[in-house]
């Protein structure tokens, strides 16, 4: 099951008709504890309004008079807390989210990259920019985020070339990127990062390519292996420092050829649209539009 | 007649380390003890990324107040999960940046505790 998959146990603590109202501190620390270990909590209240119910599973937590929980039904549980700790709260619900077969939680930061789209002006930067597939576009060709997961844990590197400061990890330390205010200075200040693609010749990897090719061969000639290790680690650094990319992002990059062979197979699928739009043309009917799969490399 | 009662949800930011814990502990006691209904979730990012149906009950709110981070991190959340807030009608209160007392005066304005629960 992948991170993003699954329904939550939903955990309503009860405190109407038929039931003991919680005192303050264990209502407090059932509710702290409950959401420090992933689970949903719903406290309703006389005249007050809370989310609907939907589909998930429900597990309804109560000081119920005579302790005695009313009987589950469908998929709702209820269970008697009196006298239980925050500790033993946790416990019932976790009893309860396997009974259900609600999602179990990996404790995931979920870090993924959101697109402000009043900012977005879908020059696909980020698609192109980024390696793990986690960009697409939608039947309109508009870019959105399809595989959340895919990205990795801080990284922000994609946002740091967007030129228009559109994409947002909301966990991240600083502003504009976690969601605060975009300034213009925010604005000058991002497209000067960005402009390491435009220093580096435009194509970003084509030049990490060239580089690494240039250092092979000054290594082969010069046999000097410490200087060309030395250039290879320094261009690394400032692109890293440049971006902001976590080291183990770096380790998990694709290699060369991998990202050479995603290159060669998006010059394939333009060269077979290409010829497709020919055929098409050829017949005097109307040229077919770009698939999804034709936007990913 | 539409409902204009306030519907409060809490993000706990369980899975980052973002928001000053004193602050998510101050503003989670003072609902708890408040006597008002709400939400509470583990953490808006990951019900975003799961496209999680609850988020759309909560965006169909006429009147939403919701205790997270960033509004425009809250808000492109929403649009992530398929379930776009509302243009008008809801108050965000950002715990990255706001004090306890901030956050909860807002939260709890104008809504008269419960007598009893339901």
């Amino acid at each position: 099951m992948s991170k993003t998959d699954g329904t939550n146990l939903r955990v309503v603590l009860y405190e109407g008709p038929g039931s003991e109202p919680f005192d303050g501190d264990a209502r407090a620390d059932a509710l702290a504890a409950l959401l420090d270990n992933g689970f949903e909590v719903t406290r309703p209240a006389l005249g007050g309004e809370v989310a609907d119910a939907d589909d998930s599973p429900v597990l309804v937590l109560g000081r119920f008079d005579a302790e005695t929980a009313p009987a589950d039904r469908d998929r709702v549980a209820f269970r008697d807390v009196t006298d239980r700790s925050a500790d033993d709260v946790v416990a019932l619900a976790r009893d309860a989210r396997d009974e259900t077969g609600a999602r179990a939680l990996d404790a995931w930061k979920p870090w993924f990259p959101v697109i402000d789209y009043d900012r977005c002006t879908n020059c696909m930067q980020c698609l192109t920019f980024c390696l793990f597939d986690v960009y697409g576009v939608d039947a309109d060709k508009q870019i959105q985020v399809q595989n959340e997961s895919n990205c990795k844990t801080d990284c922000p590197a994609c946002s740091r070339v967007c030129p228009e400061v559109a994409i947002l990890f909301p966990k991240y330390k600083k502003g504009p990127i976690n969601g605060d205010v975009v300034r213009a200075e925010d604005v000058q200040r991002e497209a000067m990062k960005v402009d390491i693609s435009a220093l580096l010749g435009g194509d970003l990897y084509g030049s990490l390519r060239n580089r690494q090719r240039e250092a092979r061969e000054r290594f082969s000639t010069e046999r000097d292996e410490s200087r060309a290790l030395l250039e290879r680690k320094r261009c690394l650094t400032k692109l890293q420092k440049d971006l902001d990319i976590p080291n183990e992002v770096l380790m998990s990059l694709p290699s060369t050829e991998a990202i050479e062979e995603r290159a060669a197979r998006a010059k394939a699928k333009l060269a077979r649209r290409q010829s497709e739009s020919q055929s098409v043309k050829d017949r005097d009917a109307p040229a077919p539009g770009p698939t999804e799969d034709d936007w990913g490399i | 007649m539409t409902d204009t009662r306030p519907r409060i949800l809490y993000c706990n930011c369980t899975y980052a380390r973002v928001v000053p814990p004193s602050v998510k502990r101050d503003v989670l006691r003072r609902l708890s003890d408040s006597g008002v209904a709400f939400d509470a979730v583990p953490d808006l990012c990951d019900m975003a990324a799961r496209k999680d149906p609850a988020l759309a009950r909560i965006a169909a709110s006429p009147c939403t107040r919701i205790a997270a981070c960033y509004p425009r991190a809250v808000r492109w959340l929403f649009h992530a999960a398929g379930h776009p807030l509302p243009d008008d009608g809801v108050d965000v209160s950002n715990m990255r940046e706001q004090t306890a007392d901030e956050v909860v005066e807002r939260l709890l304005a104008d809504t008269a505790p419960a007598g009893e629960a339901r």
